[in-house]
């Protein structure tokens, strides 16, 4: 049409640029609406700690903190790459044992066959690309419910498991650059820089995003909010990592233990990398947009089957990830590594943090809050003395808080005519 | 007014197994112009149109397109000759807001990362181009927009794209009496504009406030296809409830020479 360019005077909708007050007005408004994302796992999480750490002190030491990261690595991982499945409506219940059978692969390569970590590592996560296409295949081209396709994985990929691992015997690995993943700490200094870079990425990220707003005349967020969000940052990795590093050996003169444990940064890489790939990239938008009406989708000419089914390879790759980082931590790989309760708290973890079962909605963050969640309420738990069996009962209870929250925030949004 | 059709049908024909949907259909669509395709339900209206669109691929017949005879396989070469259609049940993503939904599938980009803002400013200007003043903001979502709202996202959509042939599957079926004024409004906007404009419709008020043509669907076959100053009411609702009226329409026994009645009897015979 020739008309594009007519003057914006003939009725373009024009906004009152926003303060910071009708700003969180606005968000206020959403939150009401039922658009309320990661805000209840954020509160949780504030309670929760609020909870252990009044109950039993060592819970806030600077030793329980890092031991969290390594504890909920793995949990953390599958729940990002879950997100995606999730957001197109689907479940991956394989997830588990899909990591347990690449933390194998890497564990028997490095042990067994004498592989450099170089090798093990990428082969490893070639395993879960190769897992999720089969996995992505069958739902998206045969339309095979995700459900039972997962569940027919999850059971052939704990028979996988087993034969890898000759039927039962557990393999250990002494490759330190593999321990050194899930074991190891950086240093003090680099503990720092890493901190400056990531403050100073994410306001370059925001301050950018405005100068290129503002430039073409377009509402931009207001300046207070936004260096809200910045200190916000700020303050919580400087406070974070000014625990991780302080000195949290028993006998600091034997074994110095001081820094931030070297899961987080990597945590760290690739919570940013999936959020820009879902938040700025036309991948992202069109898994959005196949998630939330994949008719609409299809006839837009996005090809549905292939996104299908790349989110079934990012959730196994990621799932792999997660492999690799428990073997470390473990320093071993056993028949139930990526078993038992893994897969469901990863699940639980990803619609926790606010990703929704029903599809569309959801960010990776969800996936890191939520993780965290489980994580102290398992550690948390753990230090207060309460059994195996207690535990699962309360975090079941929380997912099902979780999941509550999800549907009744739908029906809310549905009546607020915001989704 | 072009004396050359834009967009024309010829014999296409559409079965789905055993069932025949579509019999030798022809239709013209002209630039500047307000085609209704009207016809009753199952008559093929929807079925025709999502052929023009590529979501289903013809059996037989051509479609000529400014000229040269054209294969539309997929929704892209529909949206690559200039061909956009606006779906009766939207296909809007709820999940996603006007400006995401207006460029989804072609996405404006800047290396790897999303042209939010160029892609903002150009929703604006198409939006005020077509005097478009009910929204409020264009970053909220789709999800939260009155039907009337919804279906002038899906045009702004359409016509986003120097398109040349918009196709809109009865744009006020589900729309109050203001919003149904606004988005027939907006209908003959776009042909005043120059574009070709199929309207699919069975509110015969509708048909007569906007279309210049009018062409008639019975079961499946082209009954008439008509300049709408030249029939009245009645004889639209006759042509869509008995395929003829008068001389016009689809032959009784014998044929009546009407161009657009090309029938063979025994074709759907099986």
């Amino acid at each position: 049409m020739s008309t594009t360019t007519t003057p914006a005077e003939t009725g373009k909708p024009e906004v009152a640029k926003p303060t910071a007050a009708s700003h969180l007005n606005a968000y206020w408004r959403r939150v009401r609406g039922g658009d309320i994302g990661s805000l209840p796992a954020i509160l949780g999480l504030i309670v929760l700690c609020l909870i252990f750490g009044s109950a039993r002190e060592t819970f806030v030491s600077a030793l329980n903190f890092a031991n969290l990261f390594s504890q909920s690595a793995q949990v953390i991982f599958i729940a990002m790459g879950l997100v995606f499945v999730l957001l197109l409506g689907e479940i991956d219940l394989s997830a588990g044992f899909a990591s347990g059978v690449c933390g194998a692969i890497m564990a028997i390569l490095l042990a067994d066959h004498g592989w450099p970590w170089w090798g093990a590592i990428p082969a490893a996560m070639l395993t879960g690309v190769v897992i999720g296409f089969m996995l992505g295949l069958l739902v998206a081209k045969l339309g095979i419910p995700s459900f039972v396709v997962t569940l027919a994985a999850f059971l052939g990929f704990q028979g996988v498991l087993l034969r890898l691992l000759g039927g039962g015997k557990n393999i250990s690995i002494n490759n330190s650059f593999v321990l050194k993943l899930a074991n190891s700490n950086l240093s003090v200094t680099m503990s720092w820089i890493m901190v400056i870079v990531a403050v100073l990425g994410y306001a370059a990220v925001q301050f950018n995003q405005i100068r290129s707003r503002a430039s073409r005349g377009l509402v931009t967020d207001p300046l207070g909010i936004v260096l809200m969000r910045i200190g916000g940052l700020a303050v919580l990795l400087v406070v974070a990592t000014a625990v991780l590093t302080h000195e949290r050996s028993i006998n600091p003169a034997i074994n110095s233990v001081r820094g931030v444990p070297i899961v987080a940064p990597i945590i760290a890489v690739f919570l940013i990398i999936w959020t820009f790939v879902l938040g700025r990239t036309r991948y992202g938008r069109h898994v959005y947009a196949v998630g939330g009406n994949s008719e609409a989708a299809r006839r837009a000419g996005i090809p549905v089957d292939r996104i299908r089914i790349s989110v079934f390879v990012i959730g196994s790759f990621m799932a792999s990830i997660g492999g690799i980082l428990i073997v470390s931590r473990a320093n071993s790989v056993d028949p139930n590594t990526g078993g038992s309760n893994i897969l469901l708290y990863s699940v639980g973890a990803a619609v926790i943090g606010g990703t929704s079962l029903f599809g569309g909605k959801g960010k990776v963050i969800n996936a890191v809050i939520g993780g965290a969640v489980i994580a102290v309420i398992d550690n948390g738990m753990t230090l207060m003395g309460y059994a195996a069996g207690t535990k699962y009962i309360v975090t079941g209870l929380i997912l099902l808080v979780a999941a509550s929250v999800d549907a009744l925030s739908r029906r809310r949004a549905a009546s607020s005519g915001a989704r | 007014m072009a004396a050359t059709p834009l967009l024309e049908l010829r014999g296409v024909n559409k079965s789905f197994g055993p069932v025949q949907v579509l019999h030798d259909v022809g239709l013209d669509v002209y630039p500047g112009e307000v085609t209704a395709l009207v016809g009753d339900n199952g008559a093929g209206k929807s079925t025709m149109v999502k052929c023009i669109a590529g979501i289903y691929t013809i059996d037989a017949g051509t479609v000529t397109y400014e000229g040269r005879k054209v294969a539309i396989h997929s929704p892209r070469d529909a949206s690559a000759l200039g061909i956009e259609v606006v779906y009766q049940d939207l296909a809007l993503c709820d999940n996603l807001d006007i400006v995401q939904n207006m460029f989804l599938g072609r996405e404006k980009m800047s290396g790897v990362v999303l042209d939010e803002p160029t892609m903002e400013q150009m929703a604006g200007d198409t939006l005020a181009g077509l005097s478009v003043r009910t929204v409020k903001s264009l970053r909220q979502l789709v999800a939260s927009l009155s039907g009337g709202q919804r279906q002038t996202v899906a045009i702004a959509k359409a016509v986003l794209w120097n398109s040349k042939v918009v196709i809109l599957d009865e744009p006020t079926a589900a729309l109050g009496v203001a919003q149904t004024a606004q988005v027939l409004e907006l209908v003959r906007r776009l042909a005043d504009n120059g574009l070709g404009v199929v309207l699919i419709s069975h509110n015969m008020n509708d048909v007569f406030a906007v279309s210049d043509r009018i062409a008639a669907l019975y079961l499946g076959r082209m009954a008439a296809q008509v300049k709408a100053t030249d029939v009245t009411h009645s004889q639209v609702v006759e042509l869509i409830t008995a395929g003829r009226s008068g001389n016009l329409g689809l032959p009784s026994e014998s044929s009546n020479g009407n161009g657009y009645a090309d029938i063979t009897p025994s074709g759907d015979e099986r």
